[in-house]
């Protein structure tokens, strides 16, 4: 391939890449964002391109060669350049605080997402290394795979059962650190159906890479159908959860078919789940540690 | 009898790490063999190893930095490669337990084994001099700086033959680095190693402290101290107040491992959000004793080249000052996404941008110092061009990054990676190279060869944009750091343009030890034989190149900013030397093998702990306190050079010095 044909394509693949990244929200929060990044760096990039520009002028203007050029050997001070120096980074420090203000207030991750439709409540715990998404309304639970309903409000609760991750779908907008016995809050929306990537931001092990998951956002009619047909599958007890949390990754998107709402609340406690009742079946090997394409489980 | 360690723990079955083993310890038997060969032990042995000279440790420090950088940056390499080939279907060359191993040791090496000694090594072989003294506030403890923290880079690299290093990244979070998650010995290599260097650090910062408080050439007040000396200074007074904080956290975390204590684990009540507190209050200081002494390097070359005194001395004083006190407000920005308030997030992100406002004075303030000079475009004077062009960008992304709803998109991806590379490339690694360049015709009494120096900061410039700008763009695709495997193809073509990068770096590198070879050997077309080979302007050119042992034949008497200009400028114009003082006697501290010897003990402490053989952990620290013991009962201290030898060396100085009267005119 001809290096004009590189260069040629290098536009090209920045926007189809760019279509899943951070420039490319499809909800509130990470539209909201977008225009702060974009905002901020068009107030710095108005001091900084004349900064450098005016550095390459001056060290080219007085250079040792230019005749033209007057040289002030003793010129070391001036009040009024020192106030002007001191005065812009001061001045641009004030703008983009009060936009770093009102930007953390409003987009405070814990912060409820105003809509007139119902929230959505999830529980996410992380693993190795994988995700773990229960649903304490519907009372399922799902693997690698986040369900939501378009145009609506999700609210998380976040935690780990293992070690820290980051939970952050870059279309979405904020990421936020999933901890051992601690609780984060994160509120995010989808504004349109679709299918988008999500990752773990925080290195967390040797699976680290495989510990990716599909959000897919569907219409809500879709949403509560999806959930009432997820019952049939098997049940996330004490003896699956036991089996979800041995290592492994790259895992194939997976959903239980019940889930106890309160999860959550035992792995924040540290508490193992109640005992597996007689009635309840313990699923076949329901996880695939395979990763694709042939690869090796990472451990 | 041998702990953990046993045949096994030698990587034999892994090609890569056994291998380079090989290759690196054959490397050491040659090196050896020709020093021997050559029969060069006793001269390094009393002229180098054992030196109390500030000079001399200030280059071991800088030869360690070069040696580590080879080390660190082969890390780069790999890593670069394996995220070039390892995409989509691939898994690449490495897997995950060695990828893991390759970028935690490189952050690590990087910053305390390159960056760190680089920086320390100037500020040693710089500021007695700059202060127009004869040595340091404590010589001997300063040999024992360098060897602790050689002992430390030792243990690092000790982990490629036997072992494991951390899998954990080079800060080691837990719960990851709790015995539960990485039971192996990599963690025990990082905390261990960096036990030691650390505490060579923490003298390094008392020393230079004290040196700089107390020991100054009489009429040299504070503001009257040159701005590199006064960022070194604040660095070592960060390294005062920022490094106990991390001997401690390492400390917490090592009970942990080792006692089964709860400081940072799931369970027990541990927490690991202290830790990540305790560690950036160490980490977010660390940047600036990294920069600010870059800082001051750039001072004395803008300086310098552009023939002006420095444009706003007081300002460049002030704004040293202020980020060295700011510094310590900003640590939580390195974890906005960790679920604090809002509130606390937006009071950090604000403390964060205030550091630009300094800053971005001190760009002002160079680019003034250019204005009106008379711009010499010698090759520290590209670094310094270089440096302020990459590191406004760098800024710019520093500041988003201080935004908290920004941070939340790019926390933690390659657009952060791509952000402190920007400043710690653009601003730390240019200023070192800068000022290596700058002050090594200081250290050996000839100059590095200027065309090889020129083509090593192009390598240096066009291979950081190559590298990192493709790593900003992939910060936006939402990549996140540390992937030993790329899931998405489309970012192939952005890896490939890193890779070159990193590839035209390492041309800068090689060429970097070229330019030292070439220039040892072609020295006799740059001999420096007047001492001051770039018409300078502060105390470090008055003396010789080299400086004599004793640096000063008589302290220089102080008046105004510029000491050595004004003394200079008058001589040209009087066409005279300053009178010739009386020669006394002058006493200089003697050599002493107490650092390389505790550092022996120590390395072999550290590697007992590490492998859990307690009883030559506990031989090993009897070892370096009998060697204290030793020390403080020795009964000579110091040895004198007569004033014979000093008046001979200094009417050397005068000769060359009254040649120049005739050739170089005054400036207006």
């Amino acid at each position: 391939m001809g290096t004009r044909r590189i260069i040629a394509a290098v536009p090209a693949l920045f926007l189809t890449a760019c279509d899943r990244g951070i420039l490319n929200p499809v909800g509130p929060v990470g539209s909201a964002e977008k225009m702060i990044l974009i905002n901020s760096t068009a107030i710095m990039l108005a001091i900084i391109i004349p900064t450098i520009i005016a550095t390459i002028a001056i060290a080219w203007w007085f250079r040792a060669g230019n005749r033209r050029a007057v040289y002030r050997p003793n010129w070391e001070y001036s009040g009024a350049i020192e106030l002007v120096v001191w005065a812009i980074p001061v001045m641009t420090i004030m703008l983009l605080g009060g936009i770093a203000w009102i930007g953390s207030h409003d987009l405070d991750p814990a912060k409820p997402l105003p809509s007139r439709k119902p929230t959505v409540h999830v529980d996410v715990i992380s693993l190795d290394w994988k995700w773990l998404f229960v649903y304490p309304d519907q009372r399922i639970a799902t693997v690698n795979q986040l369900v939501v309903p378009a145009g609506a409000p999700v609210s998380f609760r976040l935690t780990s059962g293992t070690v820290w991750n980051v939970f952050f779908v870059p279309q979405m907008g904020t990421m936020i650190y999933t901890m051992p016995r601690m609780a984060t809050r994160l509120n995010l929306e989808a504004d349109k159906p679709g299918v988008y990537e999500g990752i773990s931001a925080h290195f967390s092990g040797d699976g680290f890479p495989g510990m990716r998951f599909a959000v897919h956002a569907v219409p809500p009619a879709e949403f509560a159908a999806w959930a009432a047909s997820a019952h049939s599958g098997p049940a996330l007890d004490a003896q699956s959860f036991e089996q979800l949390q041995r290592p492994s990754s790259y895992v194939k998107p997976f959903t239980y078919g019940s889930a106890d709402p309160k999860l959550f609340d035992y792995v924040i406690a540290g508490r193992p789940l109640p005992p597996v009742s007689p009635k309840t079946t313990p699923p076949a090997q329901h996880v695939s540690p395979q990763p694709p394409a042939g690869k090796n489980d990472v451990r | 009898m041998f702990g953990r360690l046993t045949w096994d723990s030698v990587p034999w079955n892994q090609p890569i790490p056994l291998i380079t083993s090989i290759v690196v310890l054959v490397v050491i038997a040659a090196v050896l063999a020709w020093i021997t060969y050559n029969k060069w032990w006793r001269y390094l042995w009393s002229e180098w190893i054992t030196s109390t000279d500030h000079k001399r440790i200030g280059v071991m420090y800088i030869v360690l930095a070069l040696v580590m950088l080879v080390r660190g940056f082969a890390d780069a390499l790999m890593m670069r490669a394996q995220q070039t080939v390892a995409v989509g279907a691939s898994q690449g060359y490495l897997p995950p337990e060695h990828y893991d191993q390759i970028f935690s040791a490189h952050g690590t090496i990087m910053i305390f084994f390159m960056a760190m000694p680089f920086i320390i090594g100037l500020i040693n072989f710089v500021v007695p001099l700059q202060l127009g003294v004869r040595d340091v506030a404590f010589p001997t403890m300063n040999n024992v700086s360098f060897w602790l923290t050689a002992s430390g880079a030792l243990l690092v690299n000790l982990s490629l033959f036997i072992g494991e290093f951390a899998r954990t990244g080079w800060l080691a979070f837990p719960p990851l680095s709790e015995k539960q998650f990485s039971p192996g010995v990599g963690v025990d290599y990082y905390l261990v190693a960096l036990q030691i260097s650390g505490v060579g650090t923490v003298l390094t910062g008392m020393n230079f402290v004290t040196t700089i408080l107390k020991i100054r050439a009489p009429g040299m007040s504070y503001m009257r101290m040159p701005v590199f000396t006064w960022t070194a200074l604040a660095a070592s007074l960060l390294i005062l107040a920022a490094f106990p904080v991390l001997t401690a956290t390492y400390a917490e975390l090592m009970l942990d491992r080792y006692l089964g204590f709860h400081f940072f684990t799931n369970d027990g009540g541990g927490n690991s959000m202290l830790y990540m507190n305790l560690i950036w209050v160490w980490g977010h200081p660390e940047v600036y004793i990294l920069a600010l002494p870059a800082f001051g390097i750039y001072s004395e070359i803008a300086s310098t080249f552009s023939g002006k005194p420095l444009f706003g001395y007081r300002s460049m004083v002030f704004a040293t000052l202020g980020i060295c006190i700011v510094s310590f407000c900003v640590w939580l920005h390195h974890f906005f996404t960790m679920g604090a308030g809002a509130d606390v997030n937006a009071v950090f992100g604000i403390a964060s941008m205030i550091i630009a406002v300094p800053t971005g004075v001190k760009i002002f303030n160079w680019m003034f110092t250019m204005y009106g000079g008379r711009v010499r475009f010698t090759t520290p004077m590209y670094y310094l061009v270089g440096f302020m062009i990459t590191f406004v960008l760098g800024g710019l992304t520093g500041v988003l990054l201080a935004m908290p709803p920004v941070d939340f998109v790019v926390h933690n991806s390659l657009f952060l990676v791509a952000h402190f590379h920007n400043v710690i490339i653009g601003a730390v690694v240019f200023g070192v190279m800068a000022g290596y360049t700058y002050w090594f015709p200081k250290a050996f009494g000839f100059t590095l060869d200027e065309r090889l120096g020129k083509i090593i900061f192009w390598c240096w410039f066009i291979g950081f944009y190559l590298a990192w700008f493709p790593e900003y763009a992939l910060g936006f695709m939402g990549a996140t750091r540390r992937l030993q495997h790329i899931a998405d193809p489309s970012w192939q073509p952005y890896l490939d343009v890193a890779m070159v990068g990193a590839l035209v770096i390492f041309a800068g590198i090689v060429l970097t030890i070229w330019q030292l070879v070439y220039s040892i050997r072609t020295r006799d077309r740059r001999l420096d034989l007047t001492g001051d080979p770039w018409d300078g302007r502060t105390l470090e050119w008055l003396t010789l190149s080299p400086p004599p042992h004793f640096n000063f034949a008589v302290l220089p008497d102080v008046h105004g900013e510029e000491p050595y200009w004004t003394r200079k400028q008058t001589a040209l114009r009087e066409e005279q030397l300053i009178e010739e003082p009386d020669y006394e006697p002058i006493e200089m501290p003697v050599n002493t093998p107490t650092g390389i010897i505790v550092a022996f003990f120590a390395s072999i402490c550290g590697f007992a702990i590490i492998w859990y053989i307690w009883w030559l952990a506990i031989l090993g620290l009897i070892g370096a306190f009998a060697v204290f013991v030793w020390y403080a009962w020795r009964d000579e201290h110091e040895h004198i050079i007569p004033a014979d030898e000093v008046r001979r060396i200094e009417q050397e100085r005068r000769r060359v010095r009254t040649e120049l009267l005739g050739q170089w005119k005054p400036v207006a």
